[in-house]
């Protein structure tokens, strides 16, 4: 089979595209022995700074940088303005569904979504049934994975409304390709998007009814795998980033542990998932957690951010009827389309999966970060196999997508320049108002080939750019 | 400040004073041991003198069986896995530092970051090939960088106060051992003599070591114009406020930082400290050696101990 890729760069007649002309130029101006020389640079200055993830299963808790490409992903700005709108449009509507689902439930009663996918789901949380949330948010922080097939049309690969991370990546691409780079700023109009720290503060600070509310980063601890950025945004915000040691509950209030007594706390933006978040609530054993938590926030006394329960609006097998949410209840038609998506709890769509394994995506309803999941065209047959059981044992735990053809972009290789395939997740922060910084944090796959971008996979990162046409 | 943080920025700059002093103690005895030892061996107990003093020599000769001047010097800076290596105590301090980078300022730590991922690679190279003086120097060196970038660059609030506290307890207890410890050797070598003889070439020596490693010696020279003896010696480093790595300094200095603490919860740190600061500040030498300066020395040092637990339990672990 003949796939074709969408290049970002370059069109089908292999002419540079008008957004990547200034670029280009540059680029075939630039000796590649200073391109080499900055590349090196750019790898100590984040080895220095100590920008890296903690990877998993690795017995030593190794510290790994995230490979950084120093070929920026560029975006027109009149096509970043459709993206924007459809994320937005997007994140309203799942918000609302999140209202919807933990109070009247009215688009379980139209008809639109069957109950059992809901409300028999892990992520449906029963404590949130008939709670008020400040302006009705549950996801303040969302991120919308991205991806383009092979005529350029944008896909919304899954929605992120749990903790979604990645953004200290964004910002600190940026800061270093100004730094490498900084010519290439003078001589186009690209979006600036340093502000982002303060938008974040601003919509959780926006969360609270509370005038001018305390707020701190809770965090699972310098062990998880995006500690540094936990720790990035809360420098960035000035605000305390705090363990669930720090915090305590007294009276259904928070209060930290401070040299100067207890501190309450009004907003927690917590990176740490829901499970963990209160032993007396939740999982009992979690020792990253504050007991009383769940207590104090169904009091109203304490925001979380997001909201305890959002994980059943981004759950794989939620998302075919996204697009039927924005109509439901905005009323508007999608501006981003989904990836057609089988579900193989259904059984015609599960025969229909099991035909074509080694053309499709399989992926685990609840899985993240790219583990467990199967990428049919690259699979051996032994995969293949060991993956219809699993389906054949577990049918709803798993859905189906084609194999897209994931747009390509210019990549330093170790011989040179390659395309490479990459996706692109955009923040999007809810609170008084419903923002996105342009651009986001694109992610490449590092390996000829790959279609996994994840960083736990041996994925890179790359500076996005949103270039005023 | 969150407790916690204060107690990772406080050991923060512990461990990295810890290392700094460290290296000191390596220093001088390693220059010591270079010396002509008229018949007192070869050295090894020179060597081994900083393990006796930070209390490690236990577990080294657990490890190792006898005295042996690589494999001593080895464990005592780069052996990852005795805890109180100088390697350690980096790792320590960067740990605490990673733990806490929202509240430093990026020059902080990179700074510090830098330091362990070099360490790292001196450590790959064996303690031979980078040369032993030169290890200890790079240790002091990156210890000066670090502070030089946090006076630079930090703001002046209680994260700052926290650090400086850290720095300024590890340092009075330093102070108190590595006096205790020349003292102490110049009285085994003098045994047969009533008084501690100063004039005698090891005394000169020994003591001139150790104001060097205590980088001190310059005052001395200017401040007492002669060579150096234990008189003045204990004087310089246990009363003068002046000398910067001098028990009364570090005391004078902690005695400011608690009292400019907010909260009600550090008064019995606070009292410990300004008793021991007035302690030092009304009396003199004379009243120290009468005492016998072994005794006093030995009746301080645990002090500093109490002190530091005290502000363990007013401020790092406070609810």
């Amino acid at each position: 089979m003949i796939r074709t890729f969408y290049d970002e760069m370059y069109d089908a007649g292999g002419l540079v595209r008008p957004h990547y002309r200034e670029f280009a130029r540059w680029l075939g101006e630039t000796p590649p022995e200073l391109l080499a020389q900055r590349r090196r640079e750019a790898d100590l200055l984040f080895h220095r700074a100590g920008i890296t993830f903690t990877l998993y299963g690795d017995e030593q808790g190794t510290e790994r940088l995230i490979p950084f490409d120093t070929i920026p992903r560029s975006i027109p700005a009149s096509e970043w303005r459709i993206v924007e709108r459809g994320c937005i449009q997007r994140v309203k509507a799942l918000n609302m569904f999140l209202a919807d689902l933990y109070h009247d439930q009215r688009i379980i009663k139209a008809g639109i979504i069957p109950a059992e996918q809901v409300l028999a789901n892990e992520q449906y949380q029963l404590a949130m049934q008939g709670l008020n949330l400040h302006r009705d948010i549950y996801s303040h922080i969302s991120g919308v994975d991205l991806v383009r097939d092979g005529d350029g049309t944008y896909y919304v690969l899954e929605d992120n409304l749990r903790t979604p991370s990645g953004v200290s990546y964004m910002l600190e691409d940026r800061k270093m390709m100004m730094r490498l780079f900084p010519e290439l700023f003078a001589a186009q109009r690209i979006a600036p998007i340093d502000h982002y720290p303060n938008l974040l503060l601003d919509t959780l600070k926006s969360s609270s009814p509370i005038d001018n509310p305390s707020v701190v980063v809770l965090t699972p601890g310098r062990f998880n795998s995006a500690f540094f950025e936990h720790a990035f945004l809360a420098r960035e915000m000035g605000v305390e980033l705090v363990e669930g040691a720090d915090l305590f509950v007294r009276d259904d209030r928070v209060f930290m542990r401070t040299t100067d007594g207890p501190k309450a706390v009004d907003v927690i933006y917590r990176r740490l998932d829901d499970a963990f978040l209160d032993p007396l609530a939740f999982n009992p054993d979690s020792m990253l957690g504050v007991p009383g938590l769940l207590s104090a926030y169904r009091s109203g006394n304490v925001v979380l951010a997001n909201a305890i329960g959002t994980g059943v609006a981004d759950d794989k097998s939620v998302y075919p009827y996204v697009t039927d949410m924005i109509r439901f209840y905005l009323d508007e038609e999608p501006i981003l389309k989904n990836v057609p998506t089988w579900q193989c709890r259904k059984p015609e769509e599960l025969s229909h999966v099991l035909a074509n394994l080694s053309e499709l995506v399989v992926k685990e309803t609840q899985g993240s970060g790219g583990y467990g999941m199967l990428v049919g065209p690259a699979a051996s047959a032994a995969e293949i196999e060991s993956f219809r059981a699993r389906l054949k044992a577990k049918p709803h735990a798993y859905i189906a997508q084609p194999t897209l053809c994931l747009s390509t972009c210019p990549t330093f290789v170790e011989n040179g320049i390659a395309p490479r395939h990459i996706d692109l997740r955009p923040f999007v922060l809810s609170g008084r108002e419903t923002r996105v910084v342009p651009g986001g944090l694109t992610r490449v796959a590092l390996r000829e080939g790959s279609l996994v971008v994840n960083s736990s996979q041996g994925g890179g990162t790359k500076d996005t750019w949103v270039v005023e046409d | 400040m969150l407790s916690r943080t204060a107690s990772d920025l406080y050991w923060m700059s512990r461990y990295l004073e810890r290392a700094e002093n460290l290296a000191r103690m390596l220093d001088v005895s390693y220059s010591l041991s270079l010396m002509p030892q008229d018949g007192r061996g070869d050295g090894l107990d020179e060597i081994a003198m900083p393990l006796l003093i930070t209390g490690t020599l236990d577990a080294y000769l657990e490890r190792h069986g006898e005295l042996h001047a690589e494999r001593l010097l080895h464990f005592f800076a780069l052996d990852a896995s005795n805890p109180a290596s100088i390697y350690s105590c980096l790792g320590a301090a960067r740990a605490s530092a990673h733990a806490v980078r929202g509240r430093i300022t990026a020059d902080m730590w990179e700074n510090i970051n830098a330091t362990w991922l070099e360490i790292r690679g001196i450590a790959d190279q064996g303690l031979s090939r980078y040369g032993m003086s030169r290890f200890c120097e790079w240790v002091k060196e990156r210890s000066h960088l670090f502070r030089g970038a946090t006076y630079g660059t930090i703001m002046r609030h209680d994260a700052f106060r926290f650090i400086r506290l850290g720095t300024f307890i590890e340092r009075a207890d330093n102070t108190l051992r590595m006096l205790d410890a020349r003292y102490e050797m110049l009285e085994v070598l003098g045994k047969n003599t009533e008084v501690v003889s100063d004039s005698s070439a090891h005394g000169y020596y020994q003591w001139s070591a150790l104001l060097r490693a205590l980088s001190s010696f310059e005052a001395y020279t200017e401040l007492y114009r002669g060579s150096p003896g234990a008189r003045q010696v204990a004087e310089l480093l246990l009363l003068r406020a002046d000398i910067p790595r001098s028990l009364r300094a570090c005391l004078e200095e902690i005695d400011q930082i608690l009292a400019s603490l907010p909260g009600v919860n550090g008064r019995p740190a606070q009292r410990l400290a300004a008793e021991l600061d007035a302690r030092l500040r009304y009396t003199d030498i004379d009243e120290i050696l009468d005492e016998g300066l072994h005794g006093w020395l030995n009746e301080f040092i645990p002090l500093v101990a109490q002190l530091g637990n005290a502000i363990h339990t007013s401020y790092l672990e406070a609810a």
